[in-house]
């Protein structure tokens, strides 16, 4: 008996039936489909969340003052005033798996010109800045270190400041624009990044010398915190440990003492992102995979109920010389025929449902090729492991009593 | 009888019981013939005579429980199952009272089903063969009708197609005209005569005496022994007996 022989005698006798082939092959298709669809959504939401934060710097270190406690009061971080400029410098010079480094003050107010204003608030940055939030100037320039050293006057504004403040389209470079009684002269404009995935508006900022809104506006010596970039993205824990490290040293802590910073990173908002949607994917996949279990039970019904309705062909078949192995092997072979056809339609409503969802609903959608892969095999195990008992069963049978089943 | 013949079932002493509960049933209680090449030969007997456990050991469907039994000179009684199924395909060809068609099948594809077992015969020599064999039982017009657009006696020849398509060395009929009607029946007979006529050696179980009288030896089974074994010397001519039968105006 050779194999092609029993492919043939399987796909005839499927032929023969093939409403019901196709019914039972249901079960499989909406299994498979809905497996590869639900980890297409699943999968789709954590890679645009992950597109947005790298879109934000996948990078991006922010150490902030924290974890002090006085007399067992926590305090804001705002208030605190553990990080200086001198420590901003020391991690510039000493870091070495940072690309760029930029202290960070901050100020609200109003913004005015003419008789325009907006509410905002003004961030004081270094250089670094704009590379470590991957801005760019889209018309003038960006400060300098001269700037810096000099407390110039001067600022960067966004988009939607400059909309804002200019709502007659007139060019904001070369105006000057007034911040709390401050005059700031509009050097740069940023490009437009539109909103984040927190719903921000990311070209609602104006950008100044840090030197010129600690002296000039808030009149203090302590930073709010400070914004830094790792070389790559697999550093960031490194270059974290490593700011860690040298903040430490230089507020002169105990190793008992707790640390009097914080440091964040996006990779860690990332990760943390990534565990939730990976969870939402699981259960997903879970609920996909008990369709596709039930659809393999769908499969065994059928080819139970099968084997006692085709038992006089079974008798026949072993009269003119099929051995007990040869029958066992057609219903195997049908069974896999079931699961595998189902599984490869399967696979093609699943990803038609998957472009359906991302056209219709607009839900950002990837399929993946592991999906794929997994439910297809999961499927064509399925057809084996439950079409193993009926053909076990049907090549059992005893052909004089097969012969004469009614 | 010429004593040169090849010699293509022989029995000796055939015993075969049944546990029923606590009872053991004697289906069989020592039965020996020989049948050689060319025979056409009739079993008869009434139910429970023991002729459907002749049928299932001659067919290697069953083994005795003793005595031996050689098939074209090969001892079946120590076979396994698979070595029988082998046996079954490259010696015997079955025709059953109902047919025993697979539904929905085309008749060539019907007849082809032995070879699908025999791997050594490719797809076309099976395709030659299945329209051979068709040709032979007077269906070759039929070659692609489906089991369920056939008549009785049309189905009937399909599975005798089936049971030569493996050049068997014997063909074992069990009540092969038992679903049919006289005229169909005889045609079947007539059938049957022209393989013998051709050489083939064929067994055929009924319990219809009148068929007795078409075959060449006859054996009669009662209560599990062989009560008659002879020889038809006067063997009617169904061909004879067909056209002797009014025409039915129904055809």
């Amino acid at each position: 008996m050779n194999i092609s022989n029993l492919f043939k005698i399987a796909f005839r006798a499927l032929a023969n039936n093939k409403m019901r082939a196709f019914l039972t092959m249901l079960g499989i298709i909406i299994g498979v489909a809905s497996v590869i669809t639900m980890i297409a959504i699943g999968q789709g939401s954590k890679k645009s969340i992950s597109d947005q934060i790298s879109e934000m710097g996948s990078n991006i270190i922010m150490v902030y003052p924290g974890g002090e406690r006085r007399g067992g009061v926590r305090m804001d971080p705002s208030e605190m005033q553990t990080l200086k400029v001198e420590n901003f410098e020391t991690l510039r010079d000493e870091c070495v798996c940072l690309s760029e480094i930029s202290p960070n003050v901050s100020s609200s107010g109003q913004l005015i010109s003419g008789n325009n204003n907006y509410p905002s608030s003004i961030s004081g940055v270094g250089t670094g800045y704009l590379d470590i939030r991957q801005l760019k100037v889209e018309d003038g320039v960006m400060f300098t270190e001269a700037d810096i050293h000099s407390s110039a006057k001067v600022c960067v504004i966004g988009r939607t400041i400059a909309d804002n403040l200019f709502p007659d389209g007139s060019n904001p470079l070369g105006r000057t624009i007034r911040f709390n009684q401050v005059p700031f002269k509009i050097i740069g404009i940023l490009e437009s990044k539109g909103y984040n995935s927190m719903g921000m508006d990311q070209d609602d900022i104006v950008l100044a010398p840090y030197t010129t809104v600690m002296k000039r506006l808030l009149a203090v010596t302590y930073l709010e915190g400070i914004f830094a970039s790792a070389l790559s993205e697999d550093m960031t824990d490194r270059a974290s440990d490593e700011i860690a490290r040298i903040l430490r040293r230089e507020h002169k802590l105990k190793d008992t003492d707790p640390d009097d910073f914080e440091i964040r990173s996006t990779q860690e908002l990332s990760k943390m992102l990534n565990t939730t949607t990976d969870l939402m994917t699981t259960l997903l996949a879970c609920i996909a995979g008990i369709s596709l279990v039930v659809g393999g039970i769908g499969i065994m019904n059928i080819m139970y109920v099968s084997v006692t309705e085709r038992t006089k062909e079974i008798g026949l078949r072993m009269s003119v010389g099929a051995r007990g192995m040869d029958i066992l092997n057609q219903f195997l072979i049908e069974s896999v025929l079931i699961s595998i056809t189902g599984g490869l339609i399967g696979v093609i409503v699943g990803c038609g449902a998957s472009f359906a969802v991302k056209w219709i609903a607009h839900w950002p959608v990837y399929i993946q090729t592991w999906s794929v892969i997994l439910s297809f095999a999961v499927c064509t195990l399925t057809g084996v492991f439950f079409g193993w008992y009926p053909a076990k069963k049907a090549s059992g049978l005893d052909p004089i009593d097969a012969l004469r089943y009614e | 009888m010429d004593m040169e013949k090849k010699k293509v079932i022989e029995l000796q002493d055939i015993r075969r019981n049944f546990h029923v509960g606590d009872e053991t049933v004697h289906a069989l209680r020592g039965v020996s013939f020989t049948i050689e090449e060319g025979e056409f030969v009739t079993i008869m007997g009434t139910s429970g005579s023991g002729k459907s456990t002749l049928l299932n050991i001659l067919g290697c469907l069953d083994t005795p429980t003793s005595g031996e039994y050689l098939l074209d000179g090969i001892p079946v009684r120590t076979m396994s199952k698979s070595q029988r199924a082998r046996l079954r395909n490259r010696k015997i060809g079955f025709v059953f009272q109902n047919y025993n068609l697979l539904p929905k099948t085309t008749a060539v594809e019907n007849v082809e089903l032995p070879l699908m077992y025999n791997s050594k015969v490719s797809s076309a020599e099976r395709r030659k063969r299945a329209t051979d064999a068709l040709l032979a039982v007077g269906l070759g017009d039929r070659l692609g009708h489906r089991s369920n657009q056939m008549s009785g006696g049309q189905m009937q020849r399909v599975a005798i197609a089936r049971a030569l398509v493996n050049d068997p060395a014997v063909i074992l009929a069990d009540e092969a005209t038992g679903n049919l009607d006289t005229r169909t029946s005889f045609e079947i007979l007539v059938l049957f005569q022209r393989l013998h006529a051709e050489g083939r050696t064929i067994i055929f179980v009924t319990h219809n005496p009148e068929i007795a009288q078409y075959s060449s030896r006859n054996i009669r089974l009662s209560d599990g022994h062989i009560i008659e074994d002879k020889v038809n010397s006067g063997i009617l001519s169904a061909a004879e007996a067909l056209s002797s039968l009014p025409v039915n105006d129904d055809d």
